[in-house]
Formats: structure tokens, sequence, C-alpha cells
């Protein structure tokens, strides 16, 4: 009988029903009762800090009161109208730093409204009872390729098709969505919600998805700009840093974005193979998503390894409570200086960092942790060929997304910025009107 | 300790906070229990005539104003009076006076306005032992149709004539309940006064439509399609009552007349409120059928604990105590000059202060990038719009400006000396100083 503590990497550690209780919803959606009690909760504040705050605009007091007074629909179109994605930003939206720190009442009394909640509730009901809200522009004519379908892409495309331009969407992957359909947790996804909005966006017409085109391999930047008459590029961040550290190859190591990759797209998750005692290096949200699924799926001992101090952390403080009410166990100021074990990973080493204002420096000291899974979450880079300027590690954008490529534009996390879904979103959307703006002279 | 005993025309009751006469007073289940709960009087569902009583509909009969979180801030009622038997009201009330000696028990009476109706009803009140009546001229709907309630209610020579009967007939003490639906309420007082009344109890409920139903375009509450105008309580008519209640109060010609207070008394600051206009005691029905009989242990409490704090022993030393500083509008001193002040400290940047000033009223209040509201003194006339509208209490208030200051909208000094409008330049019909 396979259990938490079952040596090794293996599926099944928890029984079905446990594995699905704890995949539930994370926030369950609010009732109707709880919808009305929330929003009442609004002051509606002039020029509101939660608008200022979110990357999308959102006009939050509007939609709010538009909840109150009991017209759902019309809240979720004060919403779609800023963000198209607004129903997996409800779901995924660090909200704790961004509208919902800003509200007043979090000042005032140390508990927001909860703004994040009752967008959900609003996205959910329009898009269950009315299917697509937006109709399309005239057809202007115009084609543009859209390449990456995530967040940043989805976005753009929808815009550009609301504005009556045809648009081509590539993914690498077979289905849309990007990292909400592979890369975050499921517990923030449930009901193949990723896929489902993916779909409900793309009714407005005038999107062809093709999936399974990869930029580099099957697309290139300079056939794209020939034959389209804008390319707006999407991509992401491809490739996974390695840890850079003797035994980063051996057995039980691999990318967290892939484990959760596997999770998100499992069909049974008590077959999906877990170690007893995971490791996961790095301290964004990636490195939580992936710890605390792992304990999900039952390893007994999940410890994050990060290695600066807790405040650095990418993560926010809710994402480092909810992984340590979990039971994940959180490290600070260590670096992992080795893989240990003969073929398969059987423990990391770990030295203690310090920083005096010069770098991180190791101290020497190290420890040695069971760790028969190691996940690297220490950041994702971006691949990418075809002459455009970077700005470091990433494509260098104007505020519009314009690119060094006059018909390329370019938003999301392969551009700099913080690596948000909500401002991927406004990325899309803001390089989407300024295409529009451009083609249409 | 203060102490909450009152004597309301003779009528001891071991606190003020009465029940008045609605679904919460109908049978003597409920009034045992109010009395169990510590009530200090109750007015019994109003009584009509011997014979078949009145019915009520069979659909609903409340609709409700809303505040946020479904506070319920107003009822209208479409119930007529009590629908049971005369006989076994009187039997009832017989059996709960004589078990609760020590609590006011009041019967309120509805007859046709004919001396015989009363004639017969009063002697058989009367044999209860109960404390006294209340005439109820107040209902609006239902029983108007009629001829009774607030028919006879807004026709004060009829106030008068039915009151005089009373006294007649009657040997203890008889209030008069007041409508508001009438355009001077100091009219049917006086004619209560004049017509013997020791006591007039005010006010009765409101002509409403609370609500309509936009799917079937009919009033709620809605009977088979239809509704019909019912009488609106609660907190929501609160000052609409206590601006009766101190019209009555400081007319000379009713002034010094007893009052119960009625109308959306929910606390026991409500309750001090209405005494401190001239109120000797209140009458609570909203808040009960809200929030049940336990309410009236939050008023007693908070009401004691603010006699104590004021050092008020009993409620007759401070009943009335607001009335002498009800004036009219111009007797108001126009040198009276304050201004907004907004504590940054308890400041939680919600800029509604901002919003309604700026969109509503004097453009008044500066707002900064960072958010920091401040009022500019220039502009503000001291509304108090921004006080109203402000989620924290006390976070903004007005300060008087001291005699000798300039007052920055003006440019004038602040006089020390009161001055109205009585004989401001302004007033064509100013009576110059002497």
């Amino acid at each position: 009988m396979t259990s938490p503590s079952t040596p090794g990497i293996v599926p099944g550690r928890l029984p079905a029903d446990a594995i699905a209780e704890n995949f539930d919803d994370l926030h369950a959606p609010l009732a109707p009762h709880e919808v009305q009690v929330a929003a009442d909760r609004c002051y509606f504040c002039y020029d509101a800090p939660c608008v200022t705050a979110c990357p999308t605009e959102i006009d939050i007091p509007l939609f709010i009161r538009q909840i109150a007074t009991g017209t759902s629909e019309a809240a979720a179109r004060t919403i779609f109208n800023q963000n198209i994605l607004g129903g997996m930003c409800a779901r995924v939206c660090p909200t704790e730093t961004l509208c919902e720190e800003a509200c007043v009442r979090e000042l005032a009394e140390g508990k927001p409204v909860e703004i994040g909640r009752l967008q959900r509730h609003a996205t959910d009901m329009l898009m269950a009872r009315q299917g697509h809200p937006f109709t399309r522009a005239a057809p202007t004519g115009k084609r543009v390729a859209v390449v990456g379908a995530g967040p940043a892409g989805l976005s753009c495309a929808h815009r550009l098709a609301m504005k009556g331009h045809d648009v081509v969407l590539y993914d690498a992957k077979s289905k849309p969505g990007g990292l909400n359909e592979y890369g975050i947790a499921a517990y923030k996804s449930t009901d193949d919600f990723a896929a489902r909005e993916a779909e409900w966006l793309m009714g407005i017409g005038g999107i062809t998805y093709e999936g399974g085109m990869a930029l580099g391999a099957d697309l290139t930047i300079d056939a794209l700009s020939e034959s389209f008459d804008a390319v707006f590029l999407g991509v992401g961040l491809g490739g996974v840093n390695a840890l850079g550290v003797a035994g980063d190859d051996k057995d039980g190591v691999r990318d967290a974005v892939d484990f959760i990759a596997d999770l998100r797209q499992a069909k049974d998750l008590t077959t999906l193979p877990v170690g007893r005692n995971v490791v996961v290096i790095g301290g964004g949200m990636t490195a939580v998503d992936a710890a605390v699924q792992a304990k999900l799926l039952g390893a007994q001992n999940v410890t994050i390894a990060y290695r600066r101090t807790r405040t650095r952390m990418g993560a926010s403080r809710y994402e480092q409570d909810l992984a340590a009410s979990h039971g994940v166990q959180l490290l600070f100021d260590v670096q992992p200086v080795a893989v240990h074990g003969n073929g398969a990973a059987v423990e990391v080493e770990l030295e203690y960092t310090v920083d005096h204002g010069k770098g991180l420096e190791g101290t020497g000291e190290t420890i040695r942790i069971p760790a028969d899974q190691v996940f690297r979450a220490i950041g994702q880079s971006l691949t990418l060929d075809g002459g455009l300027e970077m700005d470091g590690r990433k494509i260098r954008v104007t505020d519009a997304g314009r690119t060094s490529h006059a018909k390329v534009w370019a938003g999301g996390d392969c551009t700099s910025g913080e690596d948000l879904t909500v401002v991927a979103v406004a990325e899309g959307r803001d390089a989407a009107e300024d295409i529009h703006k451009v083609l249409m002279g | 300790m203060a102490d909450l005993t009152t004597d309301f025309l003779g009528i001891k009751s071991p606190n003020p906070f009465w029940l008045a006469s609605a679904p919460p007073t109908d049978k003597e289940y409920n009034v045992r229990r109010a009395f169990e709960a510590g009530w200090g009087g109750v007015v019994w569902k109003t009584l009509g005539a011997e014979g078949p009583p009145v019915v009520n509909v069979n659909g609903p009969r409340y609709g409700v104003i809303y505040g946020k979180d479904r506070t319920v801030l107003g009822i209208n009622n479409i119930e007529l009076i009590t629908d049971r038997p005369l006989e076994v009201n009187l039997e009832e009330m017989a059996r709960v006076k004589a078990d609760y000696p020590d609590h006011a028990l009041i019967a309120s009476i509805m007859v046709p306005c004919e001396e015989e109706a009363w004639k017969a009803i009063l002697p058989r009140v009367e044999e209860t032992n109960a404390d006294g009546i209340e005439l109820n001229f107040g209902c609006p709907h239902g029983m108007a149709e009629r001829g009774m309630g607030s028919a006879v209610g807004q026709v004060p020579e009829y106030i008068e004539m039915v009151t005089r009967w009373c006294k007649k007939y009657y040997d203890r003490p008889v209030i008069v309940k007041l409508t508001p639906n009438i355009t001077d309420v100091r009219k049917p007082a006086l004619a209560a006064k004049n017509g013997g009344a020791d006591a007039v109890s005010l006010i009765n409920t409101i002509n409403s439509i609370t609500s309509v139903d936009l799917d079937a375009m009919s009033p709620q509450p809605m009977i088979d399609g239809k509704g019909t105008h019912g009488g609106y309580c609660g907190p929501a008519v609160k000052p609409i009552a206590m601006n009766m209640v101190a019209e009555i109060a400081r007319d000379p010609q009713t002034h010094g007349l007893p009052i119960s207070g009625i109308g959306g008394v929910t606390t026991w600051r409500d309750a001090a409120e209405f005494m401190a206009l001239g109120c000797g005691n209140v009458q609570v029905c909203t808040a009960a059928m809200t929030y049940g009989f336990k309410i009236v242990q939050e008023m007693k409490s908070g009401l004691s604990q603010w006699m104590d704090e004021k050092g008020y022993r009993s409620t007759s030393d401070f009943v009335g105590m607001a009335v002498p500083n009800v004036t009219d509008w111009q007797y108001l001193n126009l040198n009276y000059v304050t201004k907004a002040r907004i504590d940054q400290d308890s400041c939680i940047s919600c800029g509604r202060c901002y919003a309604a000033c700026e969109d509503t009223s004097h453009q008044a209040i500066a707002m900064s990038d960072d958010r920091t509201f401040t009022v500019i003194d220039e502009e503000c006339v001291a509304c108090n719009l921004c006080v109203d509208v402000c989620p924290v209490e006390d976070c903004i208030t007005m300060v008087e400006l001291q005699p000798g200051a300039i007052d920055p909208r003006t440019g004038k000094e602040v006089q020390k000396e009161y001055a109205n409008w009585t004989t401001h330049p302004n007033n064509p019909g100013a009576v110059a100083a002497e």
C-alpha cells in the first residue's frame, strides 16, 4: 500500500477521494448571499486606489456596484472591457499585492473587499449565462499573427479580432492557454477553466488557432512578418534556468514547470508520481505552486529552498502562508551546492548565504536534506533568434509593445515588466490597440 | 445606578420601553413573553367593535427597505387591527394584567366614529383593568376606507369629538395616537388636547409604497398581482417622527401635553433622543419585529449607562431637555462659523468627501497625487456633507472658528455676538437693531 512515506517517486500516495478534495477550488465561488455581503462592503471610492493598482485598470467600484444592484452581467462587461481574461485573473491574480492591498478597507480594518472573488462571481455568471459578449467590428482585411496563446497572446488576439482584424494564433503546445493551461496550480483553475476560457474567448470569431507551432522550429519572425500585416510575440519564457551544480542531471531532478504541466494535463492525479521527500529550489509563484501540489499529491516532506531572505521572495506573503499552511517547509538564505545520490537524487546539499550588499555569498556552512525529487524553479529564460533588440534577457519594447522590428510587437513574460498573468493581459491588449492604430493609419 | 421606572400619566412601568400596538402585541402569548423579556409596557394590538372581526389578506403583509447587508431600514405593512374576537382579547388582557400588575398595559381601540360604539366598548375595556387606552386614529390602510383610523385622525374635529366621548365613558388615561399623514401635526394634537386627551402618541405609520415588482409591475407586498399603499415604519421614519414630536413639544398651545414617542426607535440612543424632545416614554415595534424581544436588554442597559454617565437619576431628569433648543431657522446664529477638518491619521483615503464636495457641493476639498485630502477653507461653507459621507466616524469634524478669527471664505472677522436672519441686512423684512 503506497503512502506518503513510501520511498522514491511513486503515484497514488493518497486515496482518490483525498486527492480530489485537495485539488478542489482553492477559493470556492461565493454563494449568492456571500456575494451580496461582500459587494455591500465596497465604499465606491473616488478615483479608487484598487483601480490604480490593477495592471488592467478594471473599474472595480463600478463593477462591484453593478453586482450589488443585481446586474452581475453588466459587472462582467465592465471587467471584460478592460481584461478579457478577467475570469482567470480573478483566480490567479495575487490580489493581496494588487487591488486588495490598495483597498481602503485594508487600511481601515485590515480586511479588504474581496475583489478577486467578486470578479470571479461576475465573470463566471456572464460566461455561464451569455456566452461570448463581444461582437467584431467590420472586417479590416488585415491579418495579424499572434505567436503564443498564453494570457498576452489571447488578450491581444481578442482585441485584434474585436477591431475587425483576422488573427492566426500560434502556440507550441497543442492547447491554447499558455501558463494558464500548463503552468499554474490546478486548484486555481478547476473544472478545466483555462481551456473553457480560451474557447469562450475565441468565440468572438476571427481567430484561427494553430497549435504545435513553435517559434524557432516551425515559425520564424522573418517569415511571419512577410506574410502578415503585423506580428505579436507573446511567447513567454521557454527555457528553465539550470541549477548549475553537481548532480543537476541526476534522476529525480526536473523543472518545476514540467511537473506542473504534467499535473495539469493528467487525466487521473492518482497516477501521477511524486517523491517522498521533495525539495523545490526557487522562490517564485512557480516554486509555491509546485511545492503545494507535491504536498497535495501526498509527498511526506516538501521543502522550498530559497537563496535569499523571505522579504525578497517572488511569491507573495499570502502564497508563502498558503505553502506553510499545507505543511511545506520554507528555508531561506540557502543555495544549492550539490545533488547527491547514486544515479538518482537522494539528498540536496544547501549552503547558507549572506548578502552584505555586494551580492550573495555562501558562508561555507552547508546542510543536507533528503530529496528523492528536486524541482528547479529558479526562473525561466527566453531563447529567441530573430534579430530583435533585447533588454537584458528579454525583448525590448515600448509602452505600446513595439519591438525594434517595425512589424513586430511583443508582450507578456518575454518582455520586461512583472511576470504576472494580469500584466501580460494588459500588454497584449495595449499592443493590439497600437497594432490597430498603425494598421489603420 | 439610574432609575428607569417611569410614571406616564400616572401609569407606572419598570422602564420607558413599551411595545407599540402592532403584531408583537396581538395576543397573550406574545405579551407575556414580552414582559418576561423585560419590556416595561405594552399597547395591545388594536381592538375593534363587537361582532365578526376584520379579516386580513392571506398573502404577504409586509414590504421592506434595506440598507447594506440587508439591514432593515423600514417596513411597510397592510395588516389591519386585530382579527381575533373582541371577547378573546379582553379575557387575555385581564389575565395578563392580573399577572403583571407592575407593567403597563394599554388597550388600543378603533371603533366606528359613533358615540354608541365607543360607549359600548369602553366599559368592557375598563373591566380588564388595563391602565389606559390609546385611540388608534392613525392606521392608514384598510380601516380608513371604513371611516376609521387615519380617516378620523386627519380631521381635527373628529379627534376632539371622539376624545371627548372617551373621557366621558372611561375614567383612566386616554392617549390619542396621531397619524403623520397630514400637513401640520400640531392641529390634530391640539384637537386631542381640547377633547381632554391625557397624552398623544406619535407617529403612526406613513402612507407608502416600498417597492415595485418590475416583473409583475405591481407594488409590493403584492397580492395576486396587485398592491396597495401600506403604513411605513422603522428607522427610516425616525427623523419624520422626531420632527413631529418636537413641533408639538415646542408649540405654546400644546407644550406640556405628555407625549409617547413612536417611530423607528431601535436603540437606547433613539429612545433618549425622543425623550429629550419631550416624550415621557417610547413605543417600539419594528426593532422588535426585526430582532425579537431581546433587544430591550440593550435598550435598558444603554439608557441606564448613559444616564449614569450624565448624572441623570430618573428619566424625568432629561425628558424635554432638547425642546428649548429646537427653534426656527430664522433664529439660528449666522455668526457661528465652522470649517471641516480632516484627521489625516484616521483618513483611509477613499475620497468620498472629495467626490461629494467636488461634484455636488462647494469644491472645498483638495486631493493630492498621493490621495491626501485637505479642506480648502476659502471655499468651505461648512455644509457637513463630507462628514456625512465619510465612512470613518469622527475622521472629518466641524471645527468652530473663534471670535476674532478671519473666515478665509468671506474675509470677514468672526463676530462674538449672536446675530440671526431677522436682523440681517440682506433680509428685506429685517428689523434694525436698536
